[in-house]
C-alpha cells in the first residue's frame, strides 16, 4: 500500500502512522452530551468499502491527512491535507 | 453416527463407505424461535449449547458462505486462559474448562492439545507483571509457572538467548494453554447442532433485520424471509454490517490480522511460545508446519489479506527469536477480519431492541472463546439473563464508562488493541 503524500508525494505506508476513521475532523462541544461524546469516541460506521480516514505522515513532513480509501480493496482514492478537508 | 476407534477400524477395512455427510442440508423453515446470523464458531457454539443445555432446538444458523469459511478457520489455533482482569478471567477459566471435555462432549476429535503456553518476558518489570499475571492465573483456578532464564533454556534451547535485542530473561508458562484444529472446532460443533435438530442453513445471507415498535420480528435473507422470536447476531468481522440491518452503529472497527505457516517439518516446536516484544508467536501443526503472526496491519480493512511491511515485521521477529527457523519455506500466508473493540475485549449482550441480541468484539483472541461463548450466549438467549461467568461484556460499558475491560492496559480507544 502507498499513500500519496499531499506535500511529498506517493511513499511507502510504512511512513505512515494510522489514527482511524477520521471522526476528529468534526470533535463535538464539551459540553454535547454523554450520547454524541460516545458517537464520537466509541460508534463507528465502519464500513466495507469507501472511508474517509486520518494518516499521519511521520516519517515524513508531518502532516496529517485525510485519506480515502476502499476497505475491500485497499485502493487509495483520494489524499489532502486534513486542515483543507476540514474547511 | 458416532465416531469411535472400532468404527474408524472398520471403516478403514471396508474402504471407508459408511460414512455419511455430518449434517444435513436443510430448506429454511418460514419461522423459527431464534435464528443466529452468522455459521462461525461462536454462531455454531451458540446454537449447539441453546439444543444441548437449553433443549431449544428451533433454532436456525444461518452463513452467508459456507461453515468454516471465515475466522474460525483461519486463525492460529491458540487456546489459552491467561488473562489478567475480572471480566475476562473467569469467562476464559470456564471456556478452558469447556474445552477440556469437549471431544467426548462433541464426539468428535478437535485435536485439542494442551501443550503449553510461554510467554516470554525481558526485564525485571516484564518478570514482575508477569509473576502478578500468573499469580492471578492461579487465583482463578487455572495454572501458571513462572520460568527463570535457565528453565526456559531447558525447555526452549532453541531461542536466541545471546544477542537479541530484548534478552531473554524467562516466560510465564501456563501448561494447559494449547492448540486444536480449528476446522474441526467448526464442524464438530455443526455436526453436534444438527444432530440435534438445528438447522444450519449455508449460502444464505442476512440482507435485512425486521424490526417493529422496537420488537425484532425476523430476518430477510438471500434466501426469503425467516420470521424469529429472537435473533442473535454473531457476524465477526462483518458484526458492523449486520447491526446496521437494525440500525445500529458498533464500538467495532474491522481490521487485517495475517497469518503464516511454513512446509511441514519434523517436530521441533513443542509448546507455543509468545514474544510479545516482537509482536510474534508461534507453535507448530500436528501436520508439521510451523503456524506463526504477528499484529495488526493496523488499517481499517475487509480485504482478508494484508500487505508486506507486516510480513516484514513479523519475519523479522521471528528470526531474531529463533534463528534456525530461517531455513523453514513460507507454505502460505492469509488475513482474517478481526472485530476490533475499543477495550479490547468482546461484547455479549441484549440490545435496545427486544428479541435482538448481539456477539461480537472477539479482536484477535475468540478462537479459544468458542466454547465459552456459545455456552454462555446460549445461556442469555434462553433465559435472559447473564451467564455467572459473562456479566462483564456490557454494550454500554463504552457510553458510561463503568466496567471497561482493558486487559493490555492500553487505554480504551480505537486502534490500540
Ligand atoms: C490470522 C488470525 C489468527 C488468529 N489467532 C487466534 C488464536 O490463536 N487464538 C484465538 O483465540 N483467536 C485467534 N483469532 C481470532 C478468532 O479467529 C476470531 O476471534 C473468531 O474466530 C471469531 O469468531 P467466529 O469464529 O464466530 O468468526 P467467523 O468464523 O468469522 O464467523 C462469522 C460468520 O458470520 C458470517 N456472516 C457475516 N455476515 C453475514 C450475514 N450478513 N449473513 C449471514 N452470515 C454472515 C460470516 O460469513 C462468517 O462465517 C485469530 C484470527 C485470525 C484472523
Ligand atoms: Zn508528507
Amino acid at each position: 500500500m502507498r499513500i500519496s503524500c499531499p506535500f511529498c508525494g506517493e511513499r511507502d505506508r510504512r511512513e505512515f502512522y494510522y489514527r482511524g476513521a477520521a471522526v476528529d475532523l468534526e470533535r463535538p462541544l464539551p459540553g454535547a452530551g454523554a450520547d454524541v461524546w460516545d458517537a464520537f469516541v466509541y460508534l463507528r460506521e465502519n464500513p466495507a468499502g469507501e472511508t474517509r480516514e486520518l494518516w499521519y505522515h511521520e516519517g515524513g513532513c508531518g502532516a496529517w491527512i485525510v485519506v480515502t480509501r476502499n476497505t475491500v480493496t485497499h485502493e487509495i482514492l483520494r489524499t489532502e491535507h486534513a486542515s483543507e478537508a476540514r474547511s | 453416527m458416532r465416531f469411535s476407534g472400532l468404527r474408524v477400524l472398520k471403516e478403514g477395512l471396508t474402504g471407508n463407505k459408511g460414512w455419511t455427510p455430518h449434517w444435513r442440508d436443510p430448506q429454511p423453515k418460514v419461522e423459527y424461535d431464534i435464528v443466529i446470523i452468522g455459521g462461525g464458531g461462536h454462531g455454531l457454539s451458540t446454537a449447539y449449547y441453546l439444543a444441548k443445555e437449553h433443549g431449544l432446538t428451533n433454532v436456525a444458523v444461518l452463513e452467508k458462505g459456507y461453515i468454516g469459511g471465515g475466522n474460525v478457520g483461519r486463525n492460529t489455533t491458540i487456546v489459552r486462559a491467561n488473562y489478567f482482569l475480572q471480566g475476562n478471567s473467569e469467562f476464559y477459566s470456564h471456556s478452558l474448562k469447556l474445552w477440556e471435555g469437549l471431544e467426548e462432549d462433541l464426539n468428535y476429535n478437535v485435536m485439542h492439545s494442551q501443550r503449553g503456553i510461554i510467554n516470554l518476558f525481558h526485564s525485571d518489570g516484564q518478570r514482575d507483571a508477569a509473576a502478578r499475571r500468573g499469580n492471578m492465573m492461579i487465583s482463578q483456578g487455572d495454572d501458571a509457572i513462572l520460568l527463570g532464564r535457565d528453565e526456559l533454556k531447558e525447555m526452549v534451547p532453541y531461542l536466541n538467548f545471546d544477542d537479541l535485542r530484548f534478552p531473554l530473561y524467562g516466560g510465564l508458562y501456563h501448561p494447559r494453554g494449547g492448540t486444536a484444529r480449528h476446522d474441526a472446532v467448526a464442524w464438530g460443533f455443526a455436526r453436534g447442532a444438527d444432530q440435534r435438530g438445528v438447522d444450519l442453513v449455508q449460502n444464505c445471507e442476512v440482507t435485512g433485520i425486521d424490526v417493529e415498535n422496537g420488537v425484532v420480528r425476523g430476518v430477510q435473507t438471500s434466501r426469503g424471509p425467516i420470521r424469529a422470536k429472537k435473533v442473535a447476531m454473531v457476524a465477526a468481522g462483518r458484526s458492523g454490517q449486520v447491526a446496521a440491518m437494525a440500525g445500529m452503529r458498533l464500538p467495532i472497527e474491522s481490521h487485517v490480522l495475517q497469518a503464516f505457516v511454513t512446509e511441514g517439518l519434523k517436530p521441533c516446536i513443542d509448546h507455543v511460545v509468545t514474544f510479545g516484544m516482537g509482536h510474534f508467536y508461534i507453535s507448530q501443526s500436528d501436520k508439521g508446519g510451523l503456524v506463526f503472526g504477528g499484529d495488526l496491519d493496523f488499517y481499517a480493512s475487509y480485504a482478508a489479506r494484508g500487505n508486506l511491511p507486516t510480513v516484514e515485521t513479523v519475519m523479522e521477529a521471528g528470526m531474531a527469536l529463533m534463528p534456525m527457523i530461517g531455513k523453514a519455506k513460507v507454505l502460505r500466508s492469509w488475513g482474517g477480519i478481526m472485530d476490533m473493540s475499543p477495550d479490547g475485549s468482546p461484547i455479549i449482550d441484549r440490545t435496545d431492541i427486544e428479541g435482538l441480541y448481539l456477539n461480537c468484539g472477539w479482536n484477535y483472541g475468540g478462537f479459544k472463546a468458542v466454547p465459552g461463548s456459545g455456552n454462555v450466549f446460549a445461556h442469555l438467549l434462553a433465559t435472559d439473563r447473564y451467564h455467572e461467568n459473562a456479566t462483564g461484556f456490557r454494550l454500554d460499558r463504552f457510553r458510561t464508562g463503568r466496567g471497561i475491560i482493558d486487559e493490555e492496559g492500553k487505554g480504551s480507544q480505537h486502534n490500540l488493541h
